[in-house]
């Protein structure tokens, strides 16, 4: 689609710079220095215990680190609780696993974080979470209750709920891996609308089409380093790396 | 290679009524089944016509029966009739009785009303005031002050009393076991280790020892001349002894909470405040429904241990009625009667939990 040298992607709106970070003895991440431009794509790819979910789990402080800085829109991480509000309340993310709030209604879940956090009125609210509803094609169950929809529905609604606080930056932490095979299409549709609106957005997938679709850049990690990166038509069709080359081959061939 | 069409669906077969069908599933599907049917209704023959003889049959229901007149084959109901006021109110003063209907009638109303705005925008508000106001009211009605004379509450007893010490242990015990659940797992070490030693050291004592110890040290550490009263010894020390059960109840709901809705609270931006009373405690008090009706059933039967610290609840003063010299040896109509009193309130409370589970469940909702 367009490379990170594009006008449209002016300024730096995450600075990741000398990422450490050690679970018990585990050094999961290591040095890690990545800069994320506002509006870019970039789709984090790798295997199992790469640290691809740890890293983008960083950036909005659900994980702690103990070396390095990172700096999202202005606002430097640190334990300081209202600089970590600061930044989650620009930054929102979309789980494997959904995790939508099973006693709330469908409705409930969207504008609980804009009432609670970012003061709208309920009136506000729940007419712009119908809008984004009615946008992810679910309009008509904002009603009911999460356990009520099938995966695909659910993960959509973690989408519109996302996007419910106009986030700058969106992260996606494997949104497809839990799905069902049938629905994975639907829930990558929404993204892909998404990716063409010029929000900022992290993607941790397998989902190659996708990143070849949209993405503007695309991050290899393994062992907690990031190995290689490039724009999706250069990464995919001429690795220069042995390990990601390996890494193709195993995710491309089935 | 072939191609399927798709098949019709079709009901469900339905050869037998539902009786026999239920019968043939549940009572005779085998023959250990059916060896075990059978010596249930032996068991039954045995032991229902005897009650049934005691209870109805040979009972004499003239209420105007002396101890002598009325018989000794069956139950003897006059027993329970004559002294029906002193085991629902006690030793409350015959004139001022109403308070109690008052206070009692007061909260069915109330309920009544909250039920009736059900669909309110106000139901809230309407809810936290009354939890604010009734316990006031009630206990304005039932001590006096403002007017109304004072009885002091040596002089409650019965049922009532019952229901005011199980019902105080209940309201108070709710929001502090709250408290306990989530000091457990702060990350805060004091406030940890506080919680801990609190819920450790009162679940590790028995009821009784609790309530000597707030009957006799507790005063120890107020004031001589300080009148403080046996009641609320009682109420404090059953209290505290149900925080420490209710606090692991409901811990065990906040550890079934999967750490997901912990991280999608965090990262919307919710506050602590905000996460934990808008997302984990709904769902952790949920889950826990069961198990808190269950430990506050064990508390509403405990509270007939406040007997040793001279306090007659409705299972203590059944106890004074019968040693009564005009009603010697109605033991068995006396306790048939708290037993039959205290299984109608218990099992509508076992009932209700049933009805709040069902409720507040989201899983099958359509």
């Amino acid at each position: 689609m367009s490379n990170p040298t594009d006008d449209r992607l002016c300024c730096d709106i995450i600075e990741i710079k000398g990422l450490n970070k050690w679970y018990g003895e585990f050094h999961a991440l290591k040095n890690i220095d990545l800069t994320v431009k506002e509006g870019e794509i970039i789709v984090v790819c790798g295997p199992s215990g790469s640290g691809k979910s740890t890293l983008i789990r960083c950036i909005n402080f659900l994980e702690k680190f103990q070396e390095g800085s990172i700096v999202v829109d202005g606002t430097e991480l640190t334990d300081d609780v209202k600089k970590i509000r600061q930044v989650r309340s620009e930054v929102s993310m979309v789980f494997q696993h959904f995790n939508l709030f099973p006693h709330l209604s469908i409705i409930d879940n969207l504008t609980l974080a804009p009432i609670w956090v970012h003061n709208e009125t309920k009136q506000q609210a729940k007419e712009k979470a119908l809008t984004l509803l009615d946008r992810v094609g679910i309009k008509d169950q904002a009603e009911k209750y999460p356990n009520q929809l099938s995966g695909g529905q659910q993960q959509r609604v973690a989408i519109a709920r996302a996007l419910c606080t106009s986030p700058k930056i969106m992260l996606f932490d494997e949104p497809t891996s839990a799905l069902d095979p049938e629905m994975i299409s639907e829930v990558l549709d929404v993204m892909i609308e998404l990716a063409k609106e010029g929000i900022t957005m992290l993607c941790v997938t397998h989902e190659m089409g996708f990143a070849k679709k949209v993405a503007d850049r695309v991050i290899f990690m393994d062992e907690g380093q990031v190995i290689e990166q490039n724009t999706p038509d250069k990464f995919f069709d001429n690795p220069e790396s042995e390990r990601l080359q390996l890494f193709l081959d195993q995710i491309l061939t089935n | 290679m072939a191609v399927y069409p798709l098949k019709e669906t079709k009901k469900a077969p339905q050869s037998q009524t539902k009786a026999i069908q239920w019968l043939k599933e549940n009572l005779l599907s085998s023959t250990s089944n059916v060896l075990l049917t059978l010596v249930a209704l032996y068991l039954i023959y045995l032991i229902l016509p005897p009650i049934l003889n005691w209870t109805i049959f040979d009972a004499n229901f003239d209420l105007t029966a002396d101890n002598d007149s009325c018989g000794r084959e069956g139950a003897c109901w006059a027993f329970i009739y004559d002294n029906f006021k002193m085991f629902i109110y006690g030793f409350y003063p015959e004139e001022e009785l109403w308070r109690i209907d008052a206070m009692f009638g007061l909260i069915v109303v109330m309920i009544m009303f909250g039920s009736w705005i059900k669909k309110s925008q106000y139901r809230m508000h309407y809810i936290i005031g009354a939890f604010l106001v009734y316990p006031v009211a009630a206990f304005f009605l039932l001590h006096g002050g403002l007017g109304l004379e004072v009885v002091g509450t040596d002089k409650w007893g019965g049922l009532t009393l019952t229901i005011v010490v199980a019902a105080v242990g209940i309201v108070a015990s709710f929001p502090l076991g709250i408290l306990f659940a989530l000091g457990r797992q702060s990350k805060m070490r004091i406030v940890r280790f506080i919680s801990i030693v609190f819920i450790e050291f009162v679940r590790g004592v028995p009821l009784i020892t609790i309530l000597f110890m707030a009957s006799v040290i507790l005063p120890l550490f107020f004031s001589v001349g300080m009148d403080f009263d046996k009641l609320l010894r009682a109420l404090i020390g059953i209290t505290l002894f149900q925080t420490a059960y209710i606090a692991e109840v409901i811990r065990g709901g906040l550890q079934a909470i999967p750490k997901g809705q912990y991280e999608a609270a965090d990262a919307s931006g919710l506050n602590f405040v905000q996460k934990t009373t808008l997302i984990i405690l709904p769902q952790a008090l949920k889950i826990s429904i069961p198990n808190i009706v269950g430990s506050f059933i064990a508390l509403f039967k405990d509270t007939t241990l406040i007997l040793i610290i001279g306090l007659y609840d409705m299972l203590a003063i059944v106890g004074a009625a019968t040693s009564n010299s005009s009603w010697l040896g109605r033991n068995s109509e006396g306790y048939v009667f708290v037993a039959f009193v205290m299984w109608v309130i218990l099992y509508s409370m076992s009932r209700y939990s049933k009805k709040l589970e069902v409720r507040f469940s989201t899983e099958h909702k359509n």
